[in-house]
């Protein structure tokens, strides 16, 4: 469709506080208000998400139509709109003194402080005194989970948390709950937000106005490791912080601070600085590697990436079945640290005397991350070696400028410095991976070369780039047409993988990053919901960042090429999948283990059959087949070549009974059917 | 089949045919979100109350998520989220049986029955207790009505001795299925 049609831009015109406005297809009023230049106090809208129109603080008077909440009306044309009238004044101070009635009021020490919508607007509103008696619930905090803080006694109900959680993430893990008086946002059966399928993406704490949810702090962990003369703190910076931690400091958006952020870490005392965009090169060797062997073969295609522990964590739980498609690479902070407690460890011992070594146990791994899931990867058992951590902790973008701000260091004023040697040289490619499409193109500038032995023509790959939550690109590479999908947010993710599923889509690549616009708008950065151009003067930055770095494929590295040569061999090597590759589980909560229904001899050649006795199809008739099948097992004596057993859903609900047997999927399985497959698959292959 | 496997198996299924009639009813519905308070309904009627296990299970059939199955459940007062006993023992408390000493007699009942401050069902689930508005019987007062059975001019020791009879034939009723 022709864009301008699409947009249907007609202008037209209306008048706010005397002055003319024009409009075309701004979807509220609100919207007209805020493009003139116009701030209008909100709680509950969000411009990506869904309008809610619960807060009245966005009140205006209309002639004609009295006051209105101005994010649910319409703009028309010739409206006469004022915002700051007494009236509106006095609804959006009484609003928020209601709230701050039945508010927890410790501001001083509340996280979300100076970031908080609500004590902001007091403030603007001149609200000096609070006229209704204190209301004030003590609801419990729940701080089970590893990078999220829940706390309801700081809830305006607003509900963006519970927008952004369902329509950003397709994962609907907080709900409004109770009525009236009793209304509070929580998750499923008054349970913690550990309970539940939350992926940590924390999203839910970037959109929230006040600090009923904020991220789990590990700021002071993180200084009793720097105050530690003993410990080496070693830190680790991902690319998307570079380009977004100037912001608060007054620079401009999307401006690339890595010096300035080198700089400020080690006046806070970090001992060895180093950029994760390195190991972001390494990720690529070996997920270019993997991918070309199962382009090769064939084989679980398509290839999911894993950088995004929000997107493993969804997989794990929602769609386990797809867990084969996902890369066996860790992401690059993850490898960062197994990297660094190996090999660094042995770099830095390299020619000191004895009493000089740094003992493993005294180096402290932390990773500066624009992510709040990053908090919870780092904690998984997967990630750990002899019981330790491979990275310690983690800070998210937002906690390494409070940190600065606490060490009373003047960001924007100081001296840029290098990074450190050797973990701190990277390609633009691995600066790009802060960015939805950057981990694609990425591989794909290194698959294509690794494949053909040429260079590949065009190094910047547009099509993979933008902040559409869907994009789709076709590569030749010599004879072959890769088909590559690049999502962002997990209710897009969802989208793709029924159509995956559903045999709609067929692809060779699919790279997911959970939050819009990839880890740029990542939900540990400075807040950037309110305005789009923001993600968009970030991912200039980073694409900037590429133009400008002489190396722009992380095959090209010198440092990786080194640290190949000397420790790891070569990509998917023994040793590079101890260290760099992972596994993952099946995390869904409502389905139980799989149930062995025969004793098979261990070493005997055995055919698998699996037969769902998941709800749905136990009630269409799988305990017949499983009947069926063991009698037709017993009759011709085949109980030690047939292992059959019993699995808790395999997604085709609907198409039920499902059996599986010898890999073959078999839906709306009869006893008829069962038996005929039984024949051809089994029979033939043990009656000779 | 091995003998406990076999076990196992029969546990699995055991669930599973509770988990039948809901299927049922959402078919009915279509899956369609729309329905879901009418499918609460409907479950409800079955169940008498809405299980954890079965709301996540509603959510799961339907693709939306627990925490709204649940939102929708705690935001009408309709539904029910504690199982209700065999016996539903309603104690009025309007103002009449109130004035007449209904809520002696509330407390003596969860005396006998050992229900915990917070605590409205038996752990067998034999019993459950709540207050309720006037029935509109208040010439009676206090009433207590179980199972539709009103009893009128209850007294603490009158309603232990009918609380005891009940039990009697609950634990004679247990003892039959064995
Ligand atoms: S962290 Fe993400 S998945 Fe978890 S509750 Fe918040 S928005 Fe939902
Ligand atoms: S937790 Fe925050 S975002 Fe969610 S309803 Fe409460 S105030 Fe709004
Ligand atoms: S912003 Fe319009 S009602 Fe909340
Ligand atoms: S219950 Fe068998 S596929 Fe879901």
């Amino acid at each position: 469709m022709n864009a301008n049609i699409m947009e249907n831009k007609i202008e037209q015109k209306l008048i706010v506080d005397g002055k003319e406005v024009s409009f075309s297809n701004e979807k509220n009023l609100l919207e007209v208000i805020r493009k003139a230049g116009i701030e209008v106090p909100t709680f509950c809208y969000r411009p990506d998400l869904s309008t809610y129109g619960a807060c009245r603080m966005c009140v205006v008077e209309i002639e004609g139509m009295g006051i209105q909440t101005s994010c649910t009306v319409k703009p028309q044309a010739g409206m006469k709109v004022q915002v700051n009238t007494e009236k509106t004044r006095k609804i959006r101070k009484m609003t928020v003194e209601l709230l701050l009635a039945s508010h927890n009021r410790d501001c001083t020490i509340c996280a979300k402080s100076e970031n908080c919508d609500l004590q902001d607007l007091a403030k603007k509103l001149g609200v000096r005194d609070v006229r209704f008696p204190s209301k004030e619930k003590h609801l419990p905090i729940d701080d089970k989970n590893p990078s999220i803080v829940r706390d309801p006694s700081k809830c305006i109900l607003c509900g963006a948390c519970v927008r952004a959680c369902k329509e950003i993430q397709g994962t609907g893990c907080l709900s409004f709950v109770n009525r009236g008086s009793e209304a509070t946002v929580m998750p499923a059966y008054g349970k913690g937000l550990d309970e539940v399928d939350c992926t940590y993406c924390g999203q839910c704490t970037a959109v929230c106005p006040t600090g009923a949810l904020r991220i789990k702090s590990d700021i002071d962990r993180v200084w009793e490791q720097i105050l530690d003369p003993k410990k080496k703190v070693v830190v680790q910076i991902a690319p998307a912080v570079r380009i977004a931690a100037g912001e608060t400091f007054g620079l401009p958006y999307g401006e690339n601070t890595l010096g300035l952020i080198t700089a400020a870490l080690r006046k806070i005392g970090f001992d060895s600085i180093f950029d994760t965009c390195f190991t972001a090169d390494l990720t690529i060797m070996e997920e270019a590697s993997e991918f070309i062997e199962r382009f090769k073969k064939g084989e679980n295609l398509p290839l999911f990436t894993s950088c995004c522990p929000a997107w493993v964590r969804f997989l794990e739980q929602r769609y386990p079945s797809f867990l084969k498609n996902l890369s066996t690479c860790k992401s690059p902070q993850q490898m960062f640290g197994s990297v660094a407690k190996k090999v660094l460890i042995e770099e830095f011992n390299l020619n000191k005397p004895a009493d000089q070594q740094i003992k493993k146990e005294d180096i402290v791994i932390v990773s500066i991350m624009p992510c709040t899931a990053k908090k919870a990867e780092c904690n998984k058992e997967e990630f750990k070696t002899d019981d330790t951590k491979d990275v310690d902790f983690v800070l998210t973008t937002q906690e390494m400028i409070r940190m600065i701000n606490e060490a009373g260091v003047d960001f924007k004023h100081i001296e840029p410095e290098h990074l450190d040697s050797p973990f701190g040289i990277f390609s633009g490619a691995g600066v790009i991976f802060g960015s939805s499409g950057g981990v694609a193109e990425a591989a794909l500038r290194t698959a294509y070369e690794t494949i053909t032995g040429r260079k590949i023509e065009k190094v910047a790959i547009t099509e993979a780039r933008g902040l559409h939550t869907v994009k789709e690109l076709s590569i030749k590479i010599d004879e072959h047409e890769v088909k590559v999908a690049i999502v962002n947010t997990l209710s897009e993710a969802s989208a793709l993988l029924e159509r995956i599923k559903n045999g709609e889509a067929h692809y060779h690549m699919v790279e997911v990053m959970a939050c819009p616009g990839g880890c740029l708008g990542g939900a540990g950065q400075p807040p950037s919901y309110k305005d789009r151009e923001i993600k968009e003067r970030r991912m200039k930055g980073l694409y900037d960042a590429d133009v400008h770095n002489p190396i722009h494929k992380s095959h090209d590295n010198p440092e990786i090429i080194r640290l190949y040569q000397k420790w790891l061999e070569k990509p998917n090597s023994h040793i590079a999948h101890e260290l760099l590759h992972t596994h993952y589980k099946n995390r869904k909560r409502i389905f139980g283990e799989i149930i062995n229904l025969s004793s098979v001899e261990k070493g005997a050649k055995v055919t698998d059959v699996q037969v769902c006795v998941g709800t749905n199809c136990y009630a269409k008739g799988s305990y017949g087949i499983i009947e069926a099948l063991t009698k037709l097992i017993k009759e011709n004596n085949l109980e030690n070549n047939v292992n059959i057993r019993a699995t808790f859903c395999m997604e085709h609900c609907s198409e039920g009974p499902s059996v599986v047997i010898d890999g073959e999927l078999i839906l709306k399985a009869t006893l008829d059917k069962i038996e005929g497959v039984f024949k051809d698959k089994i029979l033939s292959k043990y009656q000779k | 089949m091995v003998a406990e496997t076999q076990k196992n198996l029969e546990k699995v299924f055991e669930k599973q045919r509770k988990f039948c009639k809901v299927n049922e009813i959402v078919e009915k519905y279509k899956y369609q979100k729309q329905n879901l308070i009418a499918i609460l309904q409907e479950v409800q009627g079955e169940y008498r109350y809405l299980p954890e296990e079965i709301m996540t299970y509603i959510a799961t059939i339907m693709s939306i998520s627990p925490a709204s199955v649940y939102g929708v459940a705690t935001f009408y007062s309709q539904f029910s989220l504690d199982p209700k006993g065999k016996y539903e023992v309603k104690v009025c408390d309007g103002t009449a049986c109130h004035v007449r000493g209904s809520m002696p007699v509330y407390k003596a009942i969860k005396e006998k029955l050992k229900l915990k401050d917070g605590k409205f069902t038996t752990e067998d689930l034999q019993f459950s207790v709540e207050t309720v508005r006037c029935l509109g019987a208040c010439a009676l007062a206090p009433v207590v009505v179980i199972n539709n059975k009103v009893y009128s001019k209850v007294t603490p020791e009158a309603v232990k001795i009918i609380l005891d009879k009940l039990l009697e034939r609950s634990g004679e009723g247990d003892k039959a299925n064995d």
